[in-house]
């Protein structure tokens, strides 16, 4: 579904009923976000059973502790994320590790940089579908389908200016992806975007 | 992978030589701005870029550090060159002088203010100016700091652009994840047993339906049904398809109090086919996939609001679909195996693959085909559509009557005695006539008019009549 404007409302409907335990409730939680969970799990492992377990971590967890998630924190969507990305970092770290233990080559700063650069594309994702509409729809003309940008304001009907405006704004946004600051920090998947 | 953090691709334009000068990424200062390219992140110097560069060109000569040129060094990949075409090349008419936002003529350089120039960033970053912005905009990063900085965070943010991946989920994650969380926090609010399959089938259904693309949600859809002594059929789309099924869970959706997806729709017949044509009929333009919200939904609400229902409770009122009507439970079963009908009638259309249900869910499908068989019988006798039962008097009520028994194969599979002259009749394996067997998948394409009775592939023994009446009563279960 592509709900994305979702009111904060739903989200603190979905919490209480997750908190009285209702089933209905958890299915209609992984039919929102399973794709959502999946893909970044995936981007940051680049593992399709990797991604399911952690896509299985992440909706048992929401389910044994719906009270963890604070609606004034912001959409349950990011927060979501957050806990995608959080676990799937902590799996990528752990079999890296274990990989380096056995002395299978590589260097600590390799891990480390491997985990930061899947950490800042699986944000960079999560950044890209949840922009404004307006603002995604311009930079898949510019960069997707390579059209300059008085074409992309063509396509999208609106002035230069403004698709000039929208390719600065959502490339702005997008940039944020690398502002998590040192790896592990928690990732920045707040409400803003 | 992309490369995340790739700073250094801001440095070395000057791989896309066969980009024409005077096309939309003319010539570029690859050392104009090359100061910045320390700044940069240099992990990850063997990654190719992925299809996109930088505007480039042959280096201006007026830069200001010519020789800093990281990513030419031997046994580096070559770059790859952007793939957009110049104009020239495109076959698309040059721009005019004016769509350049310059007065012709004009010899002389474009001059920007630094405004104009800022604003332009995002459109350079994503080579998406012209040549003569591109040129000007690279002109003033190595005068202007703060455009400079930004310039590279903004370069630096497209590294970061990929194409969306369209992993399709896993159709039987959903239940193995489900199943997971409840196995390890017993729900206090469970879906009752009876809405699991509807459950299982819409989401298996909206995971199809996640996956196709706008187009296909007009692609042609027939709608195929048996009806008296032979097929029917219906064109509608892909979008239509699911129309139907909002309109059709609708009536469960009423008796369970809910709003009724038609709204203020008049609708004097609440039967399946009436409800859909109004809904096709009173939408302002041919349904898109726009119709795929409200159905969703409804879906979750249906789920829902069964959860809730106590079965010890009162009992519901049955729904009613104009000319007959089932007990809540059977409806909403019911609305689960035209959720798969109808999902494989779209999965054809678009060309995609897609699975029975869970045998556990099948199993209770064909069984609610196996009890509404006897009445289904009966009413095709009074229509004159199938032959009169073999005594004068009907057999009385409970007991137990000429039966014809019902061996489904395969998975979800089963047998049951259907009674042949009376639906309150017992089915009785002592008084069995017939036998007729069938694959489970068989059978449900037979129920829902997708294979004539007369060419289901069964195994038969005994009265043919019997079994010819039927296979055609399981045909006749189908509708629109």
């Amino acid at each position: 579904m592509t709900k994305k404007d979702a009111p904060p409302r739903w989200d603190r409907k979905m919490q209480q009923r997750l908190a009285r335990g209702e089933a209905a409730a958890l299915g209609e939680l992984y039919d929102r976000f399973a794709s959502l969970v999946h893909n970044l799990a995936h981007r940051v492992l680049g593992d399709e059973r990797a991604a399911d377990g952690i896509t299985r971590d992440v909706f048992v967890h929401v389910w044994e502790h719906p009270e963890a998630y604070d609606p004034k924190q912001g959409p349950l969507r990011s927060w979501v994320a957050t806990l995608t990305h959080r676990l799937a970092v902590q799996r990528l770290r752990a079999t890296e590790t274990a990989a380096l233990a056995q002395g299978s080559g590589g260097s600590a700063e390799e891990l480390e940089r491997k985990v930061r650069r899947a950490s800042v594309a699986a944000r960079a994702d999560y950044i890209v579908t949840s922009m404004p509409a307006p603002l995604r729809a311009a930079l898949d003309l510019a960069y997707f389908q390579r059209r300059d940008y008085r074409q992309t304001a063509a396509d999208l009907g609106v002035t230069e200016d403004e698709a000039r405006r929208r390719l600065r704004l959502g490339l702005q946004l997008l940039a944020t992806a690398h502002d998590a600051g040192a790896p592990g920090a928690p990732p920045g998947y707040g409400g803003a975007v | 992978m992309n490369d995340a953090g790739n700073a250094d691709r801001f440095g070395h334009g000057g791989f896309d030589d066969e980009d024409a000068p005077g096309g939309r990424n003319g010539p570029a200062g690859e050392g104009g701005f090359g100061d910045l390219d320390d700044q940069g992140d240099r992990d990850d110097k063997d990654e190719q870029q992925e299809g996109y560069g930088i505007p480039g060109g042959p280096a201006n000569g007026d830069g200001n550090d010519d020789g800093d040129d990281t990513g030419h060094g031997p046994g580096r990949p070559p770059r790859i060159p952007m793939p957009r075409a110049s104009v020239e090349d495109g076959g698309r008419p040059l721009p005019t002088l004016e769509d350049l936002g310059v007065p012709a003529p004009q010899p002389a350089p474009l001059v920007l203010e630094h405004r104009v120039l800022k604003s332009l960033l995002g459109a350079w970053a994503l080579a998406a100016c012209s040549a003569d912005e591109t040129a000007a905009v690279e002109e003033h990063l190595g005068d202007c700091g703060s455009c400079a900085d930004e310039a590279l965070r903004l370069r630096e943010a497209v590294g970061l652009l990929h194409q969306p991946e369209s992993l399709d989920l896993d159709p039987g994650l959903r239940t193995r994840v489900l199943d997971g969380c409840l196995d390890r926090r017993p729900p206090r609010i469970p879906v009752p047993e009876w809405a699991a399959p509807y459950d299982a089938e819409t989401a298996r259904l909206d995971a199809l339906l996640q996956d196709i693309g706008d187009a296909e949600w007009h692609a042609p859809v027939r709608l195929r049904w048996f009806e008296g002594e032979g097929p029917m059929t219906r064109r509608t789309t892909v979008a239509g398809v699911i129309a139907h099924l909002l309109s059709v869970d609708g009536l469960v959706a009423v008796a369970l109090g809910m709003d009724d997806p038609l709204g203020d729709i008049a609708e004097a017949d609440p039967t399946p086919r009436a409800r859909t044509e109004a809904y096709w009929r009173t939408s302002h333009y041919p349904p898109n996939r726009s119709v795929r919200a409200p159905w969703r939904d409804q879906t979750h609400g249906l789920v829902r609001t069964a959860s809730f229902i106590n079965d010890s409770g009162p009992a519901r009122p049955a729904v009613s679909y104009g000319d007959f009507e089932l007990p809540l439970q059977d409806a909403l079963l019911d609305r689960a195996f035209e959720c798969w009908v109808h999902a494989e009638d779209i999965a054809e259309a678009v060309d995609y693959p897609y699975e029975p249900p869970a045998p556990r869910h099948m199993h209770r499908m064909i069984d609610l085909a196996a009890r509404v068989l006897p009445d289904v019988l009966a009413t095709r006798r009074r229509a004159g559509l199938a032959s009169p039962p073999h005594h004068r008097h009907l057999v009385p009520a409970g007991e137990p009557g000429r039966s014809l028994r019902l061996e489904i194969e395969g998975m979800g599979g089963g047998e049951w005695l259907i009674p042949l002259d009376s639906p309150a009749a017992v089915g009785s394996a002592a008084h069995e006539v017939a036998h007729v067997a069938l694959d489970g998948a068989e059978f449900c394409r037979l129920a829902a008019g997708h294979v004539p009775p007369a060419e289901a592939a069964a195994g038969q023994d005994g009265d043919r009549e019997a079994i010819r009446d039927v296979l055609f009563a399981a045909a006749a279960l189908s509708r629109m």
